[in-house]
């Protein structure tokens, strides 16, 4: 199960966050600058699996932007390291070629597609869907 | 700027957003933000009535703004006007504001749910999801309560679309994870699990979140669940690379989807129907020779979401952990990922292996890699694989290559990362002390670790070194020599002195021959580190010293010396100066005979479960797979089974201190005093020093054609019946159920019934140690006369009893004739290798196969003058033992089973009882008379039977009884 979801950049910006387990406003900034400082001092060698309080944390790292899931111990590594990577490719092709900036100026937007962060539900032809819908609104918008 | 021309958005929110990063400090962003909020403010307030996309624009400016960590307090209203707009991109934002800045205003809330009920029956696919991703985002209890009846509907419902289904199911499955109360499936339950045969793969990813939820918290409701998985799996996994089309990933149809379904099916165990199980297995075997194939790809992705399937299919063959084949396969799949070049692989091969080590199906395969394994802990780059290695050795660790593996991690443990080595020192401590052959090994590898990682070893593991040294007469020699070298060392932890000053003080004396170790080598040494020490350190040096003194006469005079300065007998520590004061006062005044006494070795622990493995539970969890797996073993082993968790150090002071109480008592350890004298007197085996010489070998019992065990005839040598035998028996005279025994390792209680001439007795014989008793034999025995008089037929018990654990005994016994003696019940079973054996008497008196006989006075006494010739009556005075209050004496009357008679006796203070004893082989009346002095606290008991034996033996029994 998901904890939470964080992107952050390597200076510790947030970028995102999620939160699926009750935290005070206190304790989430402590969990931002923890999973931070774990995160940014491994290198390419290093697993994308790092032990995190009584959780674990997968995290996969794109140019600066460091992204990351809270869950249990026993969840399936692989399939949310591959989650990350579905998302990105999701963001990707909505932003074409996203880039950190997309994230900051375009947030609300971004906090529609996090519905396919996790595996959940994540198929390609639903996001299309999804982005024909958009780009249909915006033309009728218009 | 980045050009922000997409359609839908908002040029004066990019220009917002970009003033903000511009913002040289706090104080300008504080400044521009403020602006905002004012301006934003006035247009809300304005007479002109805002257009949708003005409303949309300042509430995600809000939202911004709310975002960057400032409060907001307004825009709620605007945000809730935009919820009914016909254009998606103002109803998102209305939502999205709603979601992320939820208000407990009443009057909003009000507003909100509305507005989501509208979505909800607006039939247009969007806004639904829309509303459906608000109510599971907020989750609140409140919005469980408005809509949990509502969304199964729309769940189920054949007319709505696929894309709302999904969000309907994780709508749901968010909802029961905060209220699970609100939730009911109830009528959907079968149609939720038949959403796992949908057409669509997203219904179907969806769906299976929801019912894996469902399915742990009641796996019965939802078991028609396991047999879809299996074939929607099979169907996923035997298709090609591109059937699923736009559900492929990188080559791997469904991975997410396939890894949910096996996670789901790890809720329930292997399937009872063979054709589901058969396919399942068959799936299991596709993943696993999948994994063969050549990859489709050079993607890391590719590689990633096959291994993601392929490590939830071990999961779960793990999990069900009867698949022999399949457990050994995946274990050399695995074994293939311990040298993959990808660090993940490698880190989730070891940790899954892990598991499998605890298989027995799969320990020998895993162990095949110990050289990789501790390769990987001595090249893996990253901690947490070296880490999971070390996890690795320690579960993979038995018997044949527990040397290798502790020197390994002993070796390890000089670099090991300052975050795990607490861990890895008490993994090493419990290993050397369940697999230790020789003692010398294992004191050596505990002085190691102390030397080596001093700081990490905690309490509990320096006092089960203690505990077992002490426990062990032959490793006492070795241990003292050892420490005595390591405590040479220029620069020794102070864990080593403890260590060293504990066991110098118990057993220096055996190394004191040697003159480079003679007493007053070993003194110095011991206080050449005294001066570097923290108090509790000193502390227990000082009761070293006082035990020198026992041990070396000749050490007294400069022992005495060290206590009598100032730097002793003044310290501003009050502990420290009551003991020198203490030490030094003892040491002149009491004789050495009295100093012997009070100085003397200390018992041996009581086993109890081992301090460290209750450590590494606290740590752990008492989840943890590799510490019940340990456990299992450690019954296995045994062999060092000294030890409890007290302290050494403070039952050590016991021994010292019991002539000497002061207000800090307890510090000292008064408390612990008492074991020495039930202490055991040698390790592990309570009673083996009581019994071993009467009971070599067990009664052989001969075995009947129908399975039972006869009462057999005695044995040549059967262990001689307790002492309180009798005693034990006699409390059972009048009463049938209760506790028989108990000693520090067994308990037996016993209910007991009978009728007429039969009898059934159920025993049951209770382990009380953690450690499993074997080869648990129990036999009865009918001695001498009484075979012929008592029948006891019995089955012979399970030999194993576990630790913590009960089995039961069911005894069927026949009267035949009349009998005095009471049949014997031997115990043999082995506790940690000693052989325990005991004898105890069964409770089966003759008055158990009473019959009560209700008389008038008449013909009681009728019968008490047919009884009348002298051998028929037994007559007893006797003092009163127990209370002479009338009704406990009736209810003891009652007991024997006899009918207690009223208003025969003239004196209403005498009581009289009859009854019949029931044998096969005959019927003997009884009659009873008992008359309380309660003055002269006396009693005078009489009994007139039809047979004078049965006279005679009713009242040694009942002259026991008051």
């Amino acid at each position: 199960m998901i904890r939470f979801i964080l992107i952050q950049n390597r200076a510790g910006k947030t970028r995102l966050a999620k939160w699926y387990m009750q935290f005070d406003d206190d304790e989430k900034q402590k969990l931002i600058e923890e999973v931070h400082a774990v995160v940014t001092v491994r290198d390419a060698k290093h697993t994308n699996f790092v032990e995190f309080r009584n959780f674990k944390i997968i995290y996969r790292r794109y140019a600066g932007l460091y992204f990351c899931i809270c869950v249990d111990v026993t969840d399936n590594n692989l399939a949310y390291l591959e989650g990350i990577h579905n998302f990105v490719e999701v963001l990707n092709e909505y932003f074409h070629n996203v880039c950190e900036l997309d994230l900051v100026f375009n947030f609300y937007k971004v906090r529609t597609l996090r519905g396919y962060f996790c595996p959940v539900r994540f198929p390609n032809d639903f996001v299309n869907t999804l982005f024909r819908q958009q780009e249909q609104r915006r033309t009728k918008g218009k | 700027m980045p050009a922000v021309s997409k359609g839908d958005g908002m040029r004066g929110l990019a220009v917002f957003i970009s003033d903000i990063r511009n913002c040289k400090s706090k104080e300008a962003e504080i400044k521009r933000i403020n602006k905002e909020l004012a301006n934003i403010r006035s247009k809300f307030k304005g007479d002109k009535a805002l257009d949708g996309y003005s409303k949309k624009k300042y509430v995600c400016k809000l939202l911004f703004i709310f975002l960057l960590g400032h409060d907001i307090d307004f825009g709620h209203m605007e945000a809730v006007n935009l919820l009914s707009s016909n254009k998606y991109t103002e109803k998102q934002i209305g939502y999205l504001f709603i979601s992320v800045l939820v208000n407990s205003n009443s009057e909003l809330i009000r507003l909100i749910n509305n507005a989501i009920k509208n979505d909800l029956s607006s039939r247009n696919p969007t806004f639904m999801c829309l509303a459906l991703h608000c109510i599971a985002n907020v989750g609140s209890r409140e919005m469980a309560e408005a809509f949990a009846s509502e969304i199964p509907r729309i769940l189920v419902a054949g007319d709505t679309m696929d894309s709302v289904k999904q969000s309907a199911a994780l709508c749901l499955l968010r909802l029961y994870k905060t209220s699970p109360d609100l939730v009911l499936m109830g009528e959907w339950t079968s149609r939720v699990v038949h959403l796992l045969n949908d057409q669509h793969m997203g219904v179907v990813t969806a769906a299976i979140s929801l019912i894996t939820c469902l399915s742990q918290k009641n796996p019965d409701e939802f078991k028609t669940c396991v047999s879809l998985a299996v074939s929607r799996l099979s169907r996923i996994v035997s298709s090609a690379s591109t059937d699923l089309q736009d559900y492929t990933y990188y080559f791997v149809p469904a991975p997410w989807l396939s890894c949910k379904l096996l996670r789901l099916l790890q809720c329930y165990p292997p399937p009872e129907d063979g054709a589901v199980k058969g396919r399942l297995v068959e799936c299991l075997e596709t993943i696993l020779n999948k994994a063969q194939e050549p990859p489709k790809s050079k993607k890391v992705q590719h590689s990633n979401a096959k291994n993601a399937i392929l490590f939830e299919a071990i999961s779960l063959i793990i999990h069900y952990d009867s698949e022999p084949n399949l457990l050994v396969r995946a274990c050399n799949q695995l074994g293939q990922f311990l040298q993959h070049r990808e660090t993940n692989l490698r880190y989730l091969a070891l940790e899954s292996m892990c598991t499998l080590a605890s298989s027995e199906f799969s320990h020998e395969a895993v162990k095949t890699h110990i050289e990789t394994v501790i390769n990987a802990l001595k090249t893996e780059r990253d901690v947490s694989v070296r880490q999971r290695a070390a996890d690795l050795l320690y579960a993979m660790c038995d018997r044949s290559n527990a040397k290798q593996i502790v020197a390994e991690m002993l070796s390890y443990l000089e670099t090991a990362d300052y975050s795990i080595r607490e861990e890895m020192v008490l993994k090493v401590a419990i290993l050397a002390e369940k697999y230790a052959i020789d003692y010398s090994w294992y004191v050596d590898t505990i002085l190691n670790l102390i030397r080596i990682a001093g700081d990490y070893v905690s309490e509990e593991v320096w006092y089960r070194v203690i505990q077992i040294v002490i426990n062990r007469d032959d490793v006492q020699g070795y241990a003292a020599k050892t420490v005595f070298e390591a405590l040479q060392a220029p620069a020794c932890h102070e864990n080593m002195v403890k260590v060293g000053g504990y066991i110098l003080g118990e057993f220096g004396n055996l190394i004191a021959g040697d003159p480079r170790s003679s007493p007053l080598v070993q003194f110095n040494l011991l206080h050449s580190k005294f001066h570097l020490c923290s108090v509790p350190t000193r502390a227990l040096l000082l009761s070293a010293y006082i035990k020198f003194i026992n041990l070396f006469p000749e050490t007294k005079a400069t022992i005495q010396e060290v206590l009598r300065c100032d730097s002793q007998i003044r310290n501003s520590d009050v502990e420290l100066q009551q003991r020198a004061v203490e030490y030094l006062k003892l040491s002149s005044i009491a004789s050495t005979d009295v100093l012997a006494t009070v100085l003397e070795e200390m018992p041996p622990f009581p086993e109890r479960e081992s301090s460290i493995l209750a450590k590494l539970k606290k740590k752990k969890g008492p989840g943890a797979v590799s510490v019940t797996e340990l456990e299992d073993s450690k019954r296995e082993g045994g062999e060092l089974n000294g030890g409890g968790d007290r302290g050494p150090d403070t039952a050590a002071m016991a021994a010292s201190n019991t002539s000497t109480p002061s207000p800090s008592a307890d510090l000292l350890g008064i408390r612990s005093a008492a074991p020495v004298g039930a202490a055991p007197s040698s390790a592990g085996s309570l009673l083996v020093d009581v019994f071993s010489e009467a009971g070599p070998t067990a009664p052989s019992a001969a075995v009947n054609d129908d399975g039972f065990l006869s009462s057999a005839p005695p044995s040549e040598d059967p262990a001689p019946p307790l002492s309180e035998a009798d005693e034990l028996l006699n409390k059972f005279v009048c009463k049938n159920n209760g506790v028989l025994f108990e000693n520090q390792l067994l308990q037996i209680g016993i209910k007991s019934e009978y009728r007429q001439n039969l009898g059934r007795m159920y025993l049951f014989y209770g382990n009380k140690t953690s450690v499993q008793f074997a080869s648990f034999t129990t036999t009865v025995s009918c001695p001498g006369e009484l075979q012929s008089q008592l029948n006891v037929q019995t089955k012979p018990v399970e030999p194993l009893v576990e630790g913590g654990a009960q089995i039961q005994q069911v005894l069927n016994i026949e009267c035949l004739s009349d009998f005095s003696e009471a049949p014997l019940l031997n115990i043999k079973f082995r506790y940690g290798g000693a052989l325990q054996n005991l004898t105890l008497k069964l409770p089966v008196t003759i008055n158990k196969f009473f019959q009560p006989t209700e008389m008038s006075s008449h013909d009681f006494f009728q019968r008490w003058k047919q009884l009348s010739q002298p051998q028929q009556e037994a007559q007893k005075i006797f003092k009163a033992n127990h209370s002479m209050d009338t009704e406990v004496l009736k209810a003891k009357l009652l007991g024997l089973g006899t009918a207690l008679l009223d208003n025969v006796d003239p004196n209403p203070e005498n009581y009289v009882c009859a009854g019949v004893i029931q044998t096969k082989s005959q019927q003997v009346g009884c009659l009873l008379r008992l008359e309380p002095n309660a003055q002269a606290q006396m009693y005078r008991l009489t009994l007139r039977c039809s047979k004078d034996s049965v006279s005679r033996r009713l009242c040694e029994l009942l002259a026991q009884q008051f």
